[in-house]
């Protein structure tokens, strides 16, 4: 028999660890039989921790699992019985049913900590196929046929990449992974690296086969400390086994990879930056061309893919470039992950094919938005992507798809807006990311990102004015046309897409000093509703400026005094502080 | 701190000598060795590696990880992701500051607690999420921060 944990970082943020050190105490004193072992993230990170009990073929899953339910289930399991109350239920059964899992295939399954699990299940046999057949130009032709773009954001055709590298006359070459997954609300590559950090490596020494570069390296970010240690771990093992080193598998091909950690930018997820940053220096972009796959690393040769699209490569090489294509649409293949957040029920990640409605992401995956409220947008893309509005909630989810509501598809991160999320305040949050994480080279983006801001900033505060909305309209536009690089091109999407859809809260702002998501705190206010207030006084004791006072046995708030902090709203247990 | 506590560093120096792109990762296992970058320990670091002063310090100041001043025994990073700012990290962030006194930036008197906001732990599906050293609370409420703070205050105590 045997048990494995749930041990990615979400898992141990929900209590994963207390629950693993509980199993091991019971297993050590009770001395039974039984394996037990980690797993990464299986993805549904609202029924973390979670546990999976194999009974031979028989496998059962246990969420929301605390140290006091140890007992129960180590019991039921010993009588090769289930504990029913803690089993996962049939409906969050099934979205894992509904998925197709390529990148994520193995997290949440196996144990990332173990190479002998991932060759197990047929790891290392693509790359293996590879060399023996010695012919980069399948591998690449394979890629090709398989239609894989980058899943780090822009989508460009991956085996294109690899050719030109291929063909570029430097030496050495170099392949480089990006894992700076700067963009907040998206965390697949974390999951992978966590939960199948040898799928990584496979996909990097093809990679690196098929265009000659016998040197990897995984730039990954501090802020993923769990994600570094585990792939540090896997590196050591692929050494040990022999799959990273001199003369793989017999032949003349060498291949070794090395990690870089990041240290905070996000403006190095863009690569020319990220190749700055490796060489040591301040990770600013340069100029294109030269292209990194002709000048790179040190001046030499250097292809980057993101984590997500290595993670596909050795699936595609064992299963065919044409099975992945036959998924998709037709010019986005295969499948891709999300990270869905926010205001929604089953938030976690999920890997579907291509070209599947949101409104199914959203609804049938997702399971509908948290507190039945009403969905408002779905913020695909991050800093660089934009505001998706219900309205087109039946668009399908591709390349160009979502490119053409004005939003992109990025590195995959979905989040969920309510009726409660006020629109310019969230224009306002990813204009307050990109002006301080801007890293100062061009002016368009250093300045402009800034005065953008300043604009925001003002109608937030009910201190817009007319004139603002075309303002911003026009500084969109110069940014968009003098940037750099990638970050400040893209920096206005938010604005541009809210703007597009939601041009009628900026005008309440503006013109009416009102905030309809009831979210900017200087044009709301606060008001005691008589009928329900029982006056008892918790209002007035919360208050942090005792703006709230009892007069003749009503309760009133001093409109002058109140700092719209919300207090009275969140502790009142009757509902009575109205929010208007 | 003198110059001769310094020398600490001179293994790590030794271990990155052969390029100058381990700069990053010296001034990485530099932090981890004394938990901040003061200034003379970057002119010590241009000194011995024939990097210039200015540029090391103009790659310590360009990335948010490295810090020029010291911090409390307990670093709190507030998630300011997305995910968290719709599920109103912002009163998570109000309610630390108001248990310890201080605002984002800045470090506790007694040296417990520095507090500093981040920009994404890719926790997002259990937002809104902070992080103290090396553990990650998500889910979090107003109130649940508060009790987090209050008990490693309390363990602290009992320390003393």
């Amino acid at each position: 028999m045997k048990i494995v944990v749930g041990y990615g970082s979400c898992g141990l943020a929900a209590g994963a660890k207390d629950v693993y050190e509980e199993l091991e105490d019971q297993i050590h004193k009770k001395n039974l039989d039984i394996d037990l072992q980690i797993a990464g993230c299986i993805g549904m990170c609202h029924l973390e921790p979670i546990i999976d009990v194999y009974d031979k073929d028989d496998i059962t899953t246990y969420v929301k699992v605390s140290p006091q339910m140890i007992d129960e289930i180590l019991l039921s399991a010993l009588n090769h019985k289930k504990a029913k109350n803690y089993i996962i239920s049939e409906e969050d059964l099934n979205i894992l049913h509904e998925q197709k899992r390529i990148a994520l295939r193995n997290c949440g399954i196996i144990n990332p900590e173990s190479i002998e699990e991932y060759t197990s299940i047929g790891g290392y046999e693509a790359i293996k196929k590879c060399i023996l057949d010695k012919d980069p130009d399948k591998v690449i032709e394979e890629i090709k046929l398989s239609g894989l773009r980058g899943r780090g954001g822009a989508g460009f055709p991956t085996w294109f990449k690899w050719n030109a590298a291929k063909n570029s006359l430097g030496s050495p070459k170099y392949i480089v992974c990006n894992a700076d997954e700067g963009d907040p609300g998206a965390f697949m590559d974390r999951s992978v690296l966590e939960g199948d950090p040898h799928t990584l490596i496979e996909g990097m020494i093809i990679g690196g086969f098929s265009m000659g570069a016998n040197e990897g390296i995984v730039y990954v970010r501090a802020e993923y400390p769990l994600a570094i240690k585990r792939l540090k771990k896997a590196i050591l093992q692929a050494r040990e086994k022999g799959v990273l080193g001199k003369n793989l598998f017999g032949s003349d091909f060498d291949f070794d990879m090395r990690i870089k950690a990041g240290a905070g930018a996000f403006v190095c997820g863009e690569e020319t930056a990220l190749i700055a940053s490796l060489e040591g220096e301040r990770g600013m972009p340069r100029l294109k061309p030269p292209f990194p796959a002709e000048k790179g690393y040190l001046q030499y040769p250097t292809n980057i893919n993101n984590v997500e699209t290595f993670a596909n490569v050795a699936w595609i090489l064992q299963n065919g470039g044409k099975s992945f294509a036959s998924m998709g649409t037709q010019k986005s293949k295969g499948t891709k992950v999300f990270a869905l957040t926010g205001k929604i029920k089953k938030g976690g990640l999920v890997e579907v094919p291509m070209g599947v409605p949101l409104r199914k992401i959203i609804f049938d995956i997702g399971g509908g938005i948290k507190d039945d409220k009403k969905l408002k947008a779905v913020q695909m893309g991050g800093p660089s992507g934009g505001c998706i509005p219900l309205s087109l909630i039946d668009t399908s989810v591709d390349y160009e798809s979502i490119t053409a509501t004005g939003a992109i598809m990025g590195s995959g991160g979905m989040v969920v807006m309510d009726e409660t999320t006020c629109m310019v305040d969230m224009a306002r949050f990813f204009l307050d990311f990109t002006c301080k994480e801007s890293c100062g080279k061009c002016i368009h983006c250093r300045i402009g990102t800034k005065r953008m801001l300043e604009v925001l900033n003002r109608i937030c505060d009910g201190k817009g004015k007319n004139g603002d909305i075309e303002l911003l309209e026009d500084l969109a536009v110069q940014i968009k046309e003098g940037a750099l690089c990638g970050l400040g091109q893209t920096a206005p999407n938010p604005v541009l897409t809210t703007l597009k859809y939601f041009r009628e809260e900026y005008e309440k702002h503006i013109y009416e000093k009102t905030c309809p998501a009831h979210t900017c705190s200087a044009l709301i206010h606060y008001h005691i509703k008589e009928d329900l207030c029982r006056k008892c006084g918790i209002c007035i004791r919360s208050c942090p400026v005792d703006a709230i006072s009892k007069k003749d046995g009503t309760v009133l708030i001093d409109q002058q005094k109140c700092i719209k902090c919300g207090k009275c709203h969140t502790v009142c247990p009757f509902h009575a502080v109205d929010r208007k | 701190m003198k110059c001769k506590d310094f020398q600490m560093l001179d293994p790590i120096l030794e271990k990155y000598k052969e390029s100058s792109t381990n700069l990053i990762s010296i001034l990485q296992e530099a932090q981890g060795l004394y938990g901040y970058l003061p200034l003379e320990l970057l002119d010590y670091i241009a000194q011995k590696t024939n990097i210039k002063a200015s540029k090391i310090h103009g790659v310590a100041t360009f990335y948010t990880q490295f810090r020029l001043h010291p911090i409390g025994k307990y670093l709190i990073m507030l998630c300011q992701g997305t995910a968290c700012h719709v599920n109103s990290s912002k009163l998570i962030e109000e309610a630390v500051c108001d248990e310890l006194g201080i605002i984002e930036g800045q470090t506790t008197e007694d040296g417990l607690f520095t507090l500093n906001n981040v920009a994404c732990l890719g926790c997002c599906s259990l937002s809104p999420v902070m992080m103290i050293n090396d553990t990650t609370y998500g889910q979090l409420t107003p109130e649940e921060a508060k009790k987090i703070i209050r008990e490693i205050k309390k363990k602290e105590s009992k320390e003393v």
